[in-house]
């Protein structure tokens, strides 16, 4: 195979994995919650099981709402494949022409961002407008950070592509606890939590629609227009989760250089399924033990994760 | 309590979640063939139409940690979009008749509508009140009935299991 197919055949495949691992991870997250309350658990499966139901049922649409009910679960839904190929998980490689760029990154998150927000004002109800509004008043906080966050771990590798950030890593793991990657990551790490709306700035569990943000704005969809926009988040949550535990342990994932050839990508895709349970079984045991910030509260926590961000992009020039 | 307390204290309770019950016999809905696809995900959204809240508590012990009914693929939703059963609990009042028939449109085919409790079946204590309707039955077309008053938690999660079959 020529290099030119194999980073094509690697993208789809990583593409593909992140697509049907999603929902499992989603699954993980919910049973590790629900063993540390006692519970049984729904079981692996059953986000699939939802989606799967969601998908054949007849979609009902608000008297009143637009072109933008159906139109935003598909934007929704395509921000989070084009994120699932463009960001490194399975491999660092990508398509030359489109690289997976810092500014082309947080784009395509912004534009999930944006429609999911559209989505939330268009039924024209009174808590998709309150989710819509809090959603972006905390996307205008977190995008910075992350923006600054990759910034700052570009640095030293001169790209501000994810890709040979992450080789970057690989090669020299004395970057990963380099005191600005270190700052860098928690940063990228607060904003990922906020960014995919989990606790302690959103609960994806709650039915109280005063503390909603993400689940307010979904409140007015139904049927196939509901699975792509929870497909959506959740492989937004996924890649996101994958692309800090790639950053944190970038062992295993296959790189640019060997081609990357069959082996390479059998155990780049093990190695990316490991890395996401394991910081997904964190990262619900760490939501179990703590609660929703107040709303009010959240600018202080984003700030300081901006704060870290700023310290480790200067940290990253002072002290390399 | 300190992290470490929370941690022992998980460790000491372990599951508090009750053996599951077998499966409840006979395919639910069983005029209706449209809810196969309901089986292992049934979404819930409970409206009290005039409860005196006996049955609310029930149903919070239905989906809490010892009786469990999402291990059987159940889930209470905020919203009734999200549903694929509308649960109805308590007379129905003046007040909650148009909002129960708002809910039951606005929720996505295929659908069932469960009556739970004596009150939703048939006015129970409050028949003849001057601020009731009448019955769930009376208002929207009832799928299920679940009797009692309250029922039993463990007669809300057979009911919906006969739904979600699993």
């Amino acid at each position: 195979m020529s290099g030119e197919v194999r980073v094509v055949v690697a993208v789809v495949l990583q593409t593909v994995v992140v697509v049907v691992a999603a929902p499992f991870l989603v699954g993980v997250l919910r049973q590790v919650r629900a063993r540390w309350e006692g519970r049984v658990g729904q079981g692996l499966l059953q986000p699939w099981r939802d989606l799967v139901k969601l998908a054949r049922k007849e979609p009902l649409q608000a008297n009143g709402s637009t072109v933008v009910a159906w139109v935003a679960p598909v934007v929704v839904l395509g921000s989070g494949l084009l994120l699932a190929a463009l960001v490194p998980t399975v491999t660092t490689a990508g398509p030359a022409r489109l690289p997976a760029d810092l500014f082309v990154v947080v784009s395509v998150l912004l534009v999930g961002t944006v429609a999911l927000g559209l989505l939330g004002l268009d039924a024209g109800s009174a808590f998709g407008g309150m989710g819509s509004s809090r959603h972006l008043t905390i996307a205008a906080l977190v995008e910075p950070t992350v923006l600054l966050a990759v910034y700052a771990l570009s640095v030293p590798v001169g790209s501000t592509a994810l890709g040979p950030i992450v080789e970057g890593r690989l090669a020299d793991p004395g970057r990963v606890v380099a005191p600005a990657g270190v700052l860098a990551v928690v940063a990228l790490a607060i904003a990922v939590v906020a960014e995919t709306a989990r606790i302690p700035v959103d609960n994806p569990s709650t039915h109280l629609e005063l503390t909603m943000v993400h689940e307010a704005m979904v409140l007015e969809s139904s049927g196939r227009d509901l699975a792509a926009v929870e497909l959506g988040s959740w492989l937004r949550l996924s890649v996101l989760l994958a692309l800090v535990a790639n950053l944190v342990v970038p062992w295993g994932v296959a790189t640019a250089g060997d081609g990357p050839g069959l082996p390479a990508l059998a155990v780049g895709v093990v190695a990316v399924v490991v890395k996401t349970a394991v910081s997904g079984v964190l990262l619900a045991t760490a939501e179990v033990f703590m609660a929703k910030l107040r709303l009010f509260r959240v600018p202080e926590l984003l700030t300081g994760s901006f704060v870290l961000a700023f310290l480790a992009v200067t940290g990253s020039y002072v002290i390399g | 309590m300190s992290l470490r307390g929370w941690l022992a204290l998980a460790r000491r309770t372990g599951r508090i979640a009750e053996p599951a019950a077998p499966r409840p016999a006979g395919p639910a809905g069983e005029a209706r063939a449209d809810t196969g696809i309901l089986a292992g995900s049934v979404q819930v959204r409970h409206v009290d139409a005039g409860s005196c809240n006996g049955c609310e508590i029930e149903v919070a012990a239905a989906f809490g940690p010892v009786h469990d009914g999402e291990r059987y693929g159940a889930r209470l939703v905020a919203s009734p979009r999200h549903a694929d059963v509308v649960l109805v609990t308590g007379v129905v009042t003046r007040n909650m008749a148009e909002p129960l028939r708002r809910t039951v449109d606005a929720t996505p085919r295929p659908r069932l509508v469960v009556a739970m409790g004596d009150c939703a079946r048939d006015c129970g204590a409050f028949a003849g009140g001057y601020g009731v309707v009448g019955a769930v039955k009376d208002v929207v077309d009832v799928d299920l009935e679940i009797p009692g008053c309250p029922p039993r938690p463990e007669a809300v999660v057979e009911a919906l299991r006969t739904v979600t079959r699993r």
